[in-house]
């Protein structure tokens, strides 16, 4: 592990920003830090920074316990969430004068920093000043500037906030780019679940200083361990009564949590589901929302409100309709843990349908790409 | 940001201007001309005419006379020393108030401010009940004095003078940096420190341009309300044509009387209103020249 | 070493240590004792001999001519204060940046100079007191109304400049907005602007206020300092007394006066305190 943090603690006045902190990232992987605002993401990378002390507990880098270890020292570049850019320097200025700080010679600080600007394309800018610049070339400053001093870690504090929507998706692949590019070990503090599951290898979910779930994104999407990760991440509704659908039975669980893409909804009709026919039930169409590439459809299952998407290509539904409705599964919940529940009529059902077959049942699930 | 920068600031004028009656416009602005008019330009010029009232010779006479040079050399003086120390506070204070948070922030910054609200004549009572013939500083300014052969006074004499003048412009600085400070934040500082440079470097390349304006600002300010400050320094000052600042010789001469005196006493005034009236022309150019960035 | 060490403070910035004791050693020497010794001199009188002192008929009515004066004069300066700063942020004219310099002068002359302007100006022989005498019968300089002329002159700024900035923030969107409503003009300005600006109102009022009450070169002059028509203010009795060396007496007075300008700034810092939640609040 590159960087450690062991049972960290950290409170402001009465609030608990980190309780019991555990987690280690290797060397090299890019790692989100997810959670809600106020979740405890960024106390954790400004401790790791050292712009933060934990009130007990470890933080290792690279092997060396570095509590007591000055920000500057512990070989970390720093991008803050506005970008933190000193306005009276140039982007040439800006991204030297890590350099400079550290007495490297003149030559060797032009030559690192034509390099930098090269790799992040900021040619020709090197004489202007942050407020002349987009806020995508702006982060791409930062992003300089704390590469500039060869860090071997890098930390990002909301990288994408400060962007409007448009240029951010732009960017997003930029950066994991850059960071493949130059190698190093990053995290990165982000509340928006689509960020990290686009840019990170690794995510941490964060919920009210703890840390709720460490994983790559395709394990926290499709294992959530908690009842918070289950809820945070995809669109998630939460019943109650969900033995009240076909295939589930009652267990010892507070609730379930049901996404779109777990529920099938279909026409009595459709040749494609003939044989799971008698696994479904009705449901009534009490909404439909245009969404762009896909239907919203809001139905009533057994009196329990659900939710699924449609492709736009597929069968024209009305409101009123009734359809008939598949739960592939859902995740039970008790106070502390997710637990996965298949549908069990359909896992009992001995199905010759190959391309339903692969669907329900492989262990990748709708993650067969 | 705290503030609107130029372009900005134009905008909205334009935009209520535009959607206002022409008729309110121009009855608001013409109140403000006659109300500025009447209460502020109408005194500097009724200050420059008065003293002009006996001619130029006697005007460069009047500002020439022995107390009058006298007076100066005392002004300059308390001046130069409130400037550089208030300028050190100033900067201090500013830099703790606005990087850091840590408790009774607040209340400090209430603290420094208390020479705003009170009445100058405390502050040279203040120093006297301090340093004077009861005061409990005494015994160790004596001593000071009888260990060393010095012979330091502080009250009636020009250290006094000095101190008081310090009490009173003391917070003019330290108020012109901090909502500058304030504005900027303490992202740039931590990035800085981040990177391994130490506080002067922080400061000097870092916090120092940010507040380079409404230090010069500042300090302009500060001088001009030392040159003219008045009540504390007559609680401390007795002695014409040596303890003697330019304002105590105006009200020396103005109080004497006599037709020649008051004009003489316009006259001395007239030098401190020419350098009010450099202190707000400055005061505008660097104002504009902050905000613009 | 000693970088790490700096460190365990738990701050990032340097420099807290050096700039904490700095400020607070100054403001302590230069402010604060000095203050404190008023207040330790003033506890050698018994509490009998003090409230005599303060409770003679002249200090009772100085407090009282300092205190009406300012408040009149604060008022005063709060109506013009607000026209102004909206002449100042909302129109543009000619001269505008003129006009917006000279808001500052009062901080800039010096307050004897203002003073004996302002007595002479508005004596019966003045340019502005002369004829207002002639025409009207009013007198200024020498009496109550020339007092509040001086204190207005020298409160003017801290209004202005208090409530200046707030209304540059206040977006002209959120009167776009009642004016949509249906919001008349004047209705716009009582209901929309004007409880925006009144935190700044209040701070401005409460500087020129705290600032009326403390005054003595700019009103020393045109006050005529009549103790028969009770136009001695109370920085004068003050100097008076430290003129016949009655220096219990002078701090006796003092120690009512730090009080009242020590509340007055509690008064001002809560005002700010709850503006600054608002506003984060928002």
């Amino acid at each position: 592990m590159y960087v450690e943090l062991k049972n960290i603690n950290k409170s402001y006045g009465d609030f608990k920003a980190s309780k019991d902190v555990n987690l280690g990232i290797e060397k090299g992987s890019l790692v989100a830090l997810l959670g809600p605002s106020g979740s405890g993401k960024t106390t954790i990378l400004r401790m790791i920074a050292g712009l933060e002390r934990p009130d007990s507990g470890d933080i290792m880098i690279d092997g060396v316990r570095v509590n007591d270890v000055s920000p500057s020292e512990r070989g970390i570049g720093f991008v803050f969430q506005n970008y933190a850019l000193f306005r009276y320097m140039t982007v040439y200025e800006n991204i030297a004068f890590g350099l400079e700080i550290k007495k490297m010679p003149k030559k060797e600080i032009k030559a690192r920093v034509e390099e930098l600007i090269e790799l992040t394309g900021l040619k020709g800018f090197e004489k202007r000043y942050p407020n002349q610049l987009s806020g995508g070339q702006r982060q791409r400053v930062a992003f300089a500037r704390a590469l500039a001093p060869n860090p071997s870690l890098l930390l990002l504090d909301e990288p994408f906030a400060a962007i409007d929507a448009k240029v951010r998706q732009e960017l997003r692949s930029w950066l994991r780019e850059m960071i493949y590019k130059v190698g190093i070990t990053s995290i990165f503090v982000t509340h928006d679940q689509d960020e990290a599951v686009e840019v990170a290898d690794q995510i941490i979910v964060t919920n009210k200083g703890r840390v709720e779930q460490i994983g790559t994104p395709k394990e926290i999407y499709k294992n959530p361990d908690t009842p918070f990760v289950s809820e945070f991440i995809g669109r998630s509704t939460l019943i109650e009564d969900y033995h009240k659908l076909k295939g589930f039975e009652k267990g010892d669980y507070k609730g379930a949590i049901v996404r779109p893409e777990f529920v099938e909804a279909f026409k009595a009709d459709n040749k494609v589901f003939s044989d799971v026919i008698d696994c479904s039930e009705e449901g009534v169409v009490t909404d439909i929302l245009f969404r762009g590439n896909s239907l919203e459809l809001k139905l009533n299952v057994n009196g329990i409100e659900l939710t699924t998407f449609r492709s736009l290509e597929r069968r024209k539904v009305e409101i009123g309709e009734k359809m008939r409705v598949i739960i592939y599964r859902l995740y039970a919940v008790d106070d502390e843990k997710a637990y996965l529940l298949e549908n069990q009529e359909l896992k009992n059902k001995d199905i010759k349908n190959r391309r339903l077959e692969a669907y329900l049942y492989s262990s990748d699930g709708y993650f067969v790409v | 940001m705290a503030y609107l920068n130029g372009d900005e600031r134009k905008e909205l004028a334009v935009k209520t201007t535009r959607r206002s009656k022409p008729v309110v416009k121009w009855i608001l602005i013409s109140v403000s001309a006659l109300f500025i008019f009447f209460m502020l330009i109408l005194p500097l010029i009724s200050v420059i005419v008065n003293s002009l009232k006996e001619g130029f010779d006697f005007y460069f006479k009047s500002i020439s006379t022995e107390y009058v040079r006298a007076a100066l050399l005392v002004t300059l003086l308390a001046t130069v020393i409130t400037v550089i120390v208030n300028t050190f506070f100033g900067i201090m204070a500013s830099w703790l108030l606005t990087k850091f948070s840590f408790k009774g922030k607040q209340f400090l910054a209430t603290l420094i401010d208390i020479p705003f609200s009170i009445s100058p004549v405390i502050a040279g009572l203040a120093y006297i009940m301090t340093f004077g013939r009861s005061g409990w500083a005494k015994p160790v300014v004596d001593f000071i004095n009888s260990t060393f052969g010095t012979d330091i006074k502080i009250v009636f004499a020009i250290p006094g003078v000095v101190l008081a003048t310090i009490f009173v412009t003391f917070p003019f600085i330290s108020r012109e940096l901090i909502p500058v400070l304030n504005a900027e934040g303490t992202d740039e500082e931590e990035a800085a420190s981040l990177m391994g440079a130490n506080g002067w470097t922080i400061f000097k390349r870092v916090t120092f341009p940010h507040m380079k304006w409404a230090l010069i600002y500042g300090i302009i300010l500060c001088t001009a309300r030392a040159l003219g400050e008045f009540g504390a320094v007559n609680a401390l000052s007795k002695t014409r044509g040596e303890t003697f600042t330019l304002p105590l010789e105006i009200d020396a001469l103005y109080l004497a009387g006599s037709a020649d005196s008051i004009t003489a006493s316009f006259a001395v005034s007239s030098i401190l209103v020419i350098i009010a009236v450099i202190v707000l022309i400055l005061r505008n150019i660097f104002e504009h020249k902050s905000k613009a960035m | 070493m000693s970088k790490t060490k700096s460190f365990k403070g738990g701050r990032v910035i340097p420099g807290f240590g050096l700039s904490f004791g700095i400020t607070i050693a100054m403001l302590s020497i230069l402010i604060l004792i000095p203050l404190a010794s008023v207040l330790f001199q003033s506890f050698r009188l018994s509490p009998k001999e003090f409230f005599e002192i303060v409770t003679m008929p002249n200090v009772l009515y100085a407090f009282a001519t300092s205190i009406g004066c300012a408040l009149i004069a604060a008022l005063i300066n709060c109506f013009f204060g607000v026209i102004l700063a909206w002449v100042l942020v909302r129109y543009e004219f000619p001269g505008k940046r003129i006009m917006d310099g000279m808001i500052e002068l009062p901080f800039c002359l010096p307050t004897a100079v203002a003073g004996i302007t302002l007595s002479k100006m508005y004596s019966t022989k003045g340019e502005i007191g002369g004829p207002l005498y002639e025409w009207f019968g009013i007198k200024i300089s020498y009496t109550h109304i020339g007092l509040i002329v001086a204190l207005v002159f020298i409160g003017i700024p801290f209004v202005v400049r208090a409530i200046q900035p707030v209304l540059e923030k206040l977006d002209s969107q959120y009167e776009e907005a009642a004016y949509i409503l249906g919001a008349k003009k004047l209705t716009t300005f009582y209901r929309v602007i004007l409880p925006e600006l009144k935190p700044a109102l209040l701070t401005g009022f409460g500087l020129a206020f705290a600032r009326g009450i403390g005054e003595y070169g700019s009103v020393i002059y045109i006050s005529g300092n009549n103790e028969k028509e009770h136009t001695q203010v109370i920085s004068y009795i003050i100097m008076q007394k430290l003129n016949y060396l009655e220096y219990e007496s002078a701090t006796a007075i003092a120690l009512i006066m730090l009080i009242i300008s020590f509340l007055l700034l509690l008064f001002i810092n809560i005002v700010q305190i709850r503006q600054s939640r608002r506003v984060s609040n928002v």
